[in-house]
């Protein structure tokens, strides 16, 4: 009972002001922006044919109620968080009469599927070629990889990315430019293939920057775990190198990293958007870049609160599994 | 004495440390540009002083725009205007991220817990979403100075963090109680005995930091959200793809930006690097043993 009275319930309690203080901030921010949806959305409908201006103002009208957005501020605050606890991310103001939900959920599984598949790769990678050049530090293998990555890592990703789609779509064009995939969704070898096709270079590019943080990250915990006295003693004792490695010093230093692996998969929902800009991925975050040019404030809020929600949720799973993944940390 | 200090920690940095070596070549190389702006023939926003759309030769080293602009003169500018709006978001976000840092470190209780948890919530915020939101609200009107205060305002709660923790545990520490009981007050305290612990870890963080900002100086540029008459890394990148220089074969256009950013973080990355390692006191141990000139630094 003391252990959910005082260790579950306050992070629990984090866990909902980090939440609301976020949302509220993200709440308030697009307001302040001169684009207003509702004149955009008029000014679309009007393009192609001349409307009465008397049918321009009660479309306004219906328009304001019809996103919500009649009422003062406070009014819409609350009125947003009514629906939200009801799970209803509201209509979408760019793409009316699609729901913000609809909108996520079209692109929410090219994200997962490539964010997802691309963190997961790079974790593996960087940890085990991490540690292992962190066990060996002067082998000539080593050394090259650590001169490498670490050209790599300050690279911005834009232009890593950038210059991937230049070497790979323009010069040796072996992969397309943009899309997610061709043809129709169908489970077939033909679909899954370009499915693959598309996201390779996109994956590519993260996984590369990735790899190259936790590459770094792994070694300098596995060069200082190595100076403990218990990998001397191992040493001593003869023990497989390949055994001291795996099963005492990165089994030490997998606390942070797990830690980051949780948070980059909790920050999975608020996409890539440079990656999916740049590789023109139909993901998240090319919806979400399309909501802020848009004025769409309910997408940009819907998927705002999705990704602080991942984040927030992550970071209280992981306070809350800390101690089975390593008994020095006590529930205290 | 300060500045036998300062020589004699650079020159075994030069003798000690490869990643210094390089960094700090590369690092001065940009300081050349930067610094050859300033002796530019032409204003960083003439048109048509130059032949348009020639590749690279002896008299257009880096080849010249499709506005008639000369590519190395141009990059000269736009190295200038990127690292100033990175240093200026370094400077603010880290006078925000030292003074909170403090603040909650120091006097811990209540006002630790309010401020922390205010924090906490602003980090989990995304901020690439939030900064292009912001920007695209600001869209038109961006300068080189909102920009950088933008980048800085956004730029401080991971550090403050650091900060708040490193001030903690020297709170509790013997000099502390010292200073208090001799009658100093809180900030006096926390400025003169706390202020110079922190500063270590402060250069190690302001070249991340610098990273940071000019990865997103880049960023906003290429999607069209900051000031894109002031040439930067990211604007020259924004006007290649924007007149096709890709499609066009004007490869240069873009490869001396592309090259200039590459040149720019990895020069700053490996001096903080060879920084960081410098004041890591386990490998200080270490070197001590390789030679005793760092003795002479240590008296000071």
């Amino acid at each position: 009972m003391t252990l959910l009275k005082e260790f579950i319930l306050p992070r629990f309690a984090q866990w909902l002001i980090v939440i609301f203080v976020g949302v509220t901030i993200t709440f308030i921010i697009p307001r302040l922006s001169p684009v207003n949806p509702v004149t955009e959305a008029l000014a679309r409908m009007q393009m192609y044919q001349n409307i009465d201006p008397e049918a321009v103002q009660a479309m306004h009208d219906t328009l304001l109620d019809l996103y919500g957005l009649d009422g003062s501020v406070l009014e819409q605050y609350v009125n947003f968080w009514k629906r939200v606890l009801k799970g209803d991310l509201g209509p979408s103001l760019a793409s009316f009469p699609l729901s913000v939900n609809q909108l996520i959920g079209v692109s929410i599984g090219w994200t997962i599927g490539l964010l997802g598949t691309s963190i997961l790769i790079a974790w593996t990678l960087g940890m085990t070629l991490g540690s292992l050049a962190g066990y060996y530090p002067n082998r000539w293998w080593s050394e090259g990889l650590e001169k490498t990555l670490i050209t790599v890592y300050p690279v911005p990703y834009y232009i890593l990315a950038f210059v991937l789609l230049m070497a790979f779509t323009f010069y040796l064009p072996i992969f397309p430019l943009i899309g997610g995939a061709r043809g129709t969704a169908a489970l077939t070898w033909e679909y899954i293939t370009s499915v693959l096709h598309h996201g390779f270079l996109p994956a590519l590019s993260i996984v590369i920057g990735a790899t190259a943080h936790r590459f770094i990250m792994a070694k300098a915990l596995t060069t200082t775990e190595k100076s403990s006295d218990y990998v001397q003693y191992a040493q001593m004792a003869a023990l497989p190198q390949r055994k001291i490695l795996f099963y005492y010093v990165t089994r030490n230093t997998l606390l942070p990293q797990v830690t980051d692996l949780s948070l980059s998969l909790g920050a999975l929902f608020g996409g890539a958007i440079i990656a999916e800009f740049v590789f023109g991925y139909p993901g998240i975050g090319t919806t979400m870049y399309t909501a802020i040019n848009n004025g769409d404030y309910n997408a940009i809020m819907g998927i705002t609160l999705l990704s602080i929600v991942g984040i927030a949720t992550a970071s209280l799973l992981i306070d809350l599994i800390y101690p089975l993944i390593d008994p020095r940390v006590r529930y205290r | 004495m300060a500045n036998d200090v300062l020589r004699a920690t650079i020159r075994d940095l030069f003798r000690f440390s490869l990643s210094f070596r390089f960094g700090s070549i590369i690092l001065v190389i940009v300081g050349i540009l930067l610094l050859l702006s300033f002796f530019s023939p032409f204003e960083s926003d003439d048109r048509r002083v130059v032949p348009r759309n020639k590749p690279p030769s002896q008299e257009f080293i880096l080849g010249t725009t499709g506005n008639g602009q000369d590519g190395f003169w141009l990059l000269t500018f736009a190295i200038r205007n990127t690292l100033m709006v990175s240093g200026l978001a370094v400077l603010i976000g880290r006078s925000i991220a030292v003074m909170v840092g403090m603040i909650t470190g120091y006097l811990g209780g209540k006002t630790d817990r309010v401020i922390s948890s205010i924090v906490d919530s602003i980090i989990v915020i995304p901020r690439l979403p939030l900064l292009i939101l912001i920007a695209a609200i600001m869209q038109g009107e961006m300068t080189v100075l909102s920009l950088a205060l933008l980048l800085g305002i956004l730029d401080w709660a991971h550090p403050s963090k650091r900060y708040r923790a490193m001030i903690l545990s020297l709170r509790e520490r013997e000099f502390t109680h010292t200073a208090i009981f001799s009658g100093m007050n809180a900030v006096k305290v926390v400025v003169q005995e706390h202020l110079p612990f922190l500063i270590p870890l402060l250069l190690a963080d302001a070249v991340a930091g610098f990273l940071w900002a000019i990865g997103m100086e880049v960023t906003l540029s290429v999607l069209g959200l900051s000031d894109l008459t002031t040439p930067s890394i990211g604007t020259l990148i924004f006007w290649g793809n924007y007149h096709h220089a890709l499609l066009r074969r004007r490869v240069w256009i873009l490869a001396a930006p592309i090259a200039a950013s590459v040149l720019m973080v990895v020069g700053f990355y490996l001096v903080s690097l060879s920084l960081s390692e410098y004041l890591d006191p386990r490998t200080r141990l270490s070197r001590l043993t390789v030679g005793e000139q760092i003795d002479g630094g240590k008296a000071g």
